[in-house]
């Protein structure tokens, strides 16, 4: 083995684990960038998200011990990032008495409006900065309980069942949030990439 | 034979492959008869992919400095109660 080789994670908990200095810094360097774009998606503030990305590596590193590697590192780091944003979110909802079930249950999100299919690839079309911008917006005009899902099934990549444990939702209630969500989002972007032209007719 | 409907609530296991094989195949042919449930699959694979594929943006160098500082000085902390 060369010493050019990335390490594993698991390889770089280990070392911080047993004193290494520089295998914890690794490790942020390695996942602040995710970490921030959840705490950005899911606190929609900014001031909120640097705190959340701080405290979340903060959080890991103190309790890193108790880290037994039953799940992948990253996907305990995730949770953690979640729960701090859920915390952040909730402080700044004090006062809006409005459930989350409430919130998510309109009845309307199931519904197709926009058939039509894209203007070429978006990819393409706009510049990384601009197709960032729309997609951050896009998410958080999402309820609350459709946006955690998202992040972590589509975005962050967990699995159904990792989501469901994360955010402490049955396995069910996580496939019809994240069908929700995506058909909210595919609905939203339609809006914005559909082709020229294209007629939209009421569906379903 | 499924039901727009039908497809449509099974649209995220369908995009997720965790469907039984007899129902994809029932949803398989739904697709290639109806042109409204395709364009609503191919924009939602589109919609999924787009977010997957969109790399996170840096974290700014200011910020970044600001962890690492808390950082080292958690672990020398650390280090203080340990020794």
């Amino acid at each position: 083995m060369t010493s050019t080789e990335p390490q594993s994670d698991e390889d770089l908990v280990e070392l911080a684990k047993s004193g290494d200095d520089t295998a914890f810094p690794e490790l942020v360097k390695r996942y602040s960038r995710r970490i921030l774009r959840v705490a950005r998606n899911i606190t929609n503030h900014e001031e909120d998200s640097e705190d959340v990305l701080q405290e979340t590596f903060m959080k890991a590193y103190t309790h890193l011990d108790g880290f037994q590697g039953n799940s992948k590192f990253y996907t305990w780091l995730v949770r953690i990032a979640m729960n701090e944003s859920l915390m952040k979110l909730r402080k700044r909802k004090t006062g809006k008495l409005v459930s989350l079930d409430e919130e998510l249950n309109t009845g309307e999100d199931t519904m197709v409006r926009e058939i039509a299919v894209w203007e070429g690839n978006p990819e393409d079309t706009y510049s990384q900065e601009e197709l960032r911008e729309i997609l951050d917006k896009t998410i958080a005009s999402l309820p609350e309980g459709f946006r955690t899902v998202f992040m972590l099934r589509d975005v962050e990549e967990l699995s159904t069942e990792e989501t469901a444990e994360a955010l402490e939702l049955s396995i069910p209630a996580v496939k019809s949030r994240l069908l929700r969500a995506r058909l909210q989002l595919r609905e939203k972007l339609t809006r914005l990439f559909k082709s020229k032209g294209e007629n939209t007719f009421a569906y379903l | 034979m499924p039901t727009c409907k039908d497809f449509l609530r099974e649209l995220s296991d369908y995009l997720d492959s965790a469907l039984d094989p007899a129902t994809k195949k029932e949803l398989d042919k739904h697709v290639e008869e109806c042109p409204n449930c395709w364009v609503v699959l191919d924009t939602t694979q589109k919609t999924v992919k787009i977010y997957k594929g969109c790399e996170p943006q840096a974290v700014p160098a200011a910020l970044e400095d600001k962890l690492m500082t808390a950082l080292k000085a958690k672990m020398a902390e650390k280090k203080c109660g340990s020794s």
